[in-house]
């Protein structure tokens, strides 16, 4: 179970967002998209709380949340780094670009580091392959990455 | 904006719409002029940058405002404009740049050549020489992209748009007869008469199952419901394909008119685009362009005057493949897991909600405005006998043009491969195309002069898919291809069914074992049994062609699996456990850079002596082989 406790603020908030889609359950991935947007993730009392708002079994939610890989259970690190892993990235090394960071970072794939400076994740394809293998950080695409490049990429974000 | 009222009021934007356009209209005409610039003649510019995906994680949008800012620093803003456009498809030499209308092409713009191109084009009339796409035979600088043969053999239907108008202005969609279609067919067609005019268009869907369009519409309009639903699947899972989501970023109002014709067609008033949530800026595009339909009494009650009401609305995907699956996709829809269910009931009698449902992708329905207003007749003379029309290809992996395509059914691979895509990447040596993502199949040299449809492709063991067409070269292996398609599979699958849920995972095993060369020939005719099985049992589509990337390659690469399991090599050098690394003694100059580059100090040796790699440390990642610029390492 989570640590965190939800502030009565965000617990408001998440009322709110079932409340505008009209505590349907057919709107739940709607809602579970926005409550991410908000915390981050989707910890399992904000699971609890919408299950009530909704008045469906919370294992349903659950059911959803670990159906849908964009769908996380544990928070995100400060830089979140997605490596593509989709067939271009793939023949182009993408693999090579993953092991990398997984060994300059420490963690496996799907983990975030102690100090929470960076999570990392595999996806599937972000639609750019013309500049694979491509590595998505936060909100920034870099592109042609070689191994080579991560420590370089690592050291900036660290300095930020 | 006011509403639109009549399909007559509709003609009178048109027309004023298409004052605005004429100077783009006029210059795709053309072939690029010689003469550039705003002292040539006294009309008025234009710049058009790509602003999809590909080309703004390449800094475009700070390229468009920065030529914004040079143009406004010269007071000229209102005599050239920056116009942001979808995708113009030439992703490998994106940021791409078109300048109207004198037609010249610049590639790979950076944000700082904005200042360069306003003074030296735009006021001094030279073109910029540097920026231009140079012919990679003859090194020559071409300046229109009509003379490129990336785009010669294209043919343009589904992203007609893409490239061309400006997404995020109707009026510009507008201006290209967009929602001519929707017009006519409320005002002088029958429901029956449109579904009769798609069926004799040929059109198969392209989502990957090829089924005639016109026959789901048919399906979908013969059930009464009080309610029923129009679908579009944009949920586009097959990683390597993009071409839903540029045809959403650059032309979205064509799927917004083509859906609001098929709820004509099948008698639904709501339509529901179910869409990646990765894709955000598609998701943007098409928000906007629903707002300004809805605006301009395009989507909403009343269409143009007539008694015809429909709206859509967004649902977003979560990320999983197997919601590309009707049945699967709907669930989700419906807010619960992405688990299909067994057809029959098609969601044609029972889909969302209960309702009738009918599903179609988004390149299907690109397709649709266009056979309405040009005629069946002229879109069933294009392509092959069975299946009509183009189709969108993403050109990604090993290949020099990396991009997006349409070209007319029945082209060869030859001439996308080579012609198109300008052949494989640093001269080495063509090995496979992967077609269909991870429901396809690898297919080889021998299969180059196959024109490519639906019918086609099956035969040869692939299939069409949604369109990711991934070339492979001498350095792919086949084994590690089919456990990466494999590996994504298992992540995928849904888990609902046997055959998939632990089938592909034994699957994936075998492959693994064969790549860490402890598989035995017995183990190959256990990979195309289980395949066999999996393929017979499995519930839904994604279980039931998960096995063809496996039974492809073992077919048309079974040398490759015999080295793995008898050889115990890798002919391609990838796969790990089967490789050593070596230094030759007699290349080795010395010069430590090697050394320096490897992540786990597994180089020993003096500088300008011999260098060594201990094997026991070397983690095989390859960062000296790339490093060494005396090719004195190789990989066995």
């Amino acid at each position: 179970m989570s640590e965190i406790q939800l502030t009565q603020e965000k617990a408001d908030t998440l009322r709110n967002i079932c409340r505008e889609h009209a505590n349907d359950p057919g709107e739940l991935i709607n809602i579970l998209h926005k409550t991410q947007d908000i915390l981050g993730y989707l910890p399992a009392e904000a699971q609890q709380l919408i299950a009530g708002e909704l008045h469906i079994p919370v294992s349903r939610i659950y059911g959803v949340v670990t159906f849908y890989s964009f769908f996380s259970m544990t928070p995100k690190g400060e830089h979140p780094i997605s490596v593509c892993m989709g067939t271009a990235c793939y023949v182009r090394g993408a693999e090579k670009v993953l092991d990398e960071f997984k060994r300059v970072l420490k963690i496996n794939v799907g983990e975030t580091t102690a100090d929470g400076r960076f999570s990392l994740s595999s996806l599937r394809c972000v639609g750019a392959c013309g500049l694979a293998p491509v590595v998505l950080i936060g909100e920034k695409v870099y592109g042609r990455v070689v191994p080579g490049d991560v420590e370089k990429i690592i050291s900036d974000l660290t300095k930020q | 904006m006011e509403k639109i009222k009549s399909a007559a009021q509709l003609q009178e934007i048109r027309k004023q719409a298409q004052i605005k356009l004429a100077l783009r209209e006029k210059s795709n005409t053309l072939t690029s002029a010689e003469t550039c610039g705003l002292s040539v003649g006294t009309q008025k510019m234009q710049i058009l940058v790509c602003g999809g995906t590909g080309c703004k994680a390449s800094a475009s949008h700070t390229l468009a405002s920065n030529l914004q800012e040079a143009l406004s620093n010269r007071n000229l803003e209102d005599d050239v404009k920056v116009i942001t456009t979808g995708c113009f498809g030439f992703c490998e030499k994106g940021p791409i740049v078109k300048i109207i209308p004198d037609n010249t092409f610049y590639v790979q713009v950076k944000p700082e050549d904005a200042e360069e191109i306003v003074r030296e084009h735009i006021i001094n009339s030279r073109k910029v020489g540097r920026l231009l796409y140079k012919n990679p035979e003859t090194d020559e600088p071409v300046s229109d992209s009509k003379h490129m043969n990336f785009y010669k053999k294209q043919m343009r239907i589904a992203l007609r748009n893409c490239g061309f108008i400006d997404p995020e202005n109707i009026e510009e969609y507008i201006a290209r007869d967009g929602y001519e279609a929707l017009a006519q067919c409320l005002t002088t067609k029958q429901p029956a008469e449109v579904i009769n005019e798609i069926k004799l268009s040929g059109l198969r869907g392209r989502g990957g199952g090829g089924f005639p369009t016109g026959l789901k519409w048919e399906f979908a309009s013969k059930y009464q419901a009080d309610q029923k639903y129009v679908v579009c699947n944009a949920d586009e899972g097959d990683p390597g394909a993009f071409m839903d989501r540029s045809i959403m970023e650059g032309d979205p109002n064509s799927i917004i008119e083509a859906m609001a014709i098929c709820g004509y067609s099948i008698g639904a008033s709501i339509g529901l685009v179910y869409i990646r949530a990765e894709y955000p800026l598609a998701i943007q595009r098409l928000q906007t362009a629903i707002r300004q339909a809805e605006q301009l009494g395009l989507l909403g009650d009343h269409i143009l005057g007539t008694e015809f009401h429909f709206s859509i609305r967004i649902r977003y995907g979560a990320g999983a493949f197997v919601c590309g699956e009707e049945t699967a996709l709907i669930h989700s829809m419906e807010g619960q897991r992405g688990e299909p269910t067994i057809k029959p009931p098609f969601p044609a009698e029972s889909g969302y909600l209960g309702k009738p449902t009918n599903v179609n992708n988004v390149e299907t329905l690109a397709n649709i405005p266009v056979i309405l207003t040009r005629g069946a007749n002229w879109f069933n003379q294009i392509g092959t006998e069975r299946s009509k029309g183009t189709k969108v290809f993403a050109l990604a992996g090993k290949i020099n043009n990396v991009g997006l395509i349409e070209v007319p059914m029945g082209t060869t691979l030859r001439e996308v491969i080579y012609e198109i895509g300008g052949g494989i990447k640093n001269g080495k040596k063509f090995k496979a195309v992967q077609t269909g993502g991870p429901s396809g199949g690898c297919l080889t040299e021998q299969h180059l002069d196959t024109p490519i449809d639906f019918d086609n492709l099956l035969a040869a063991g692939s299939m069409m898919g949604s369109g990711g067409m991934i070339v492979m070269d001498e350095d792919d292996c086949m084994v590690s291809v089919a456990k990466f398609y494999l590996d994504f599979t298992v992540e995928e699958s849904c888990g609902k069914c046997t055959p998939c849920r632990i089938g592909n995972k034994r699957l994936y095993e075998l492959l693994d074992k064969i790549s860490q060369g402890k598989g035995t020939l017995e183990d190959l005719t256990t990979l195309k049994n289980l395949s066999r099985v999996i393929k017979d049992t499995a519930l839904c589509g994604l279980g039931q062609t998960s096995p063809n990337p496996v039974l492809s390659t073992l077919d048309n690469f079974h040398d490759e699996y015999v080295a793995h399991v008898v050889d115990k090599k890798c002919p391609a050098g990838k796969c790990k456990s089967l490789l050593t690394y070596y230094i030759h003694p007699e290349l080795c100059m010395g010069c430590t850079l090697c050394a320096r580059n490897c992540p786990v100090d597994a180089i020993v040796g003096e500088r300008k002596e011999v260098h060594f790699i201990n094997t026991s440390k070397c983690i095989k990642c390859g960062s000296c082989l790339e490093k060494c610029k005396f090719s004195a390492i190789s990989v066995k």
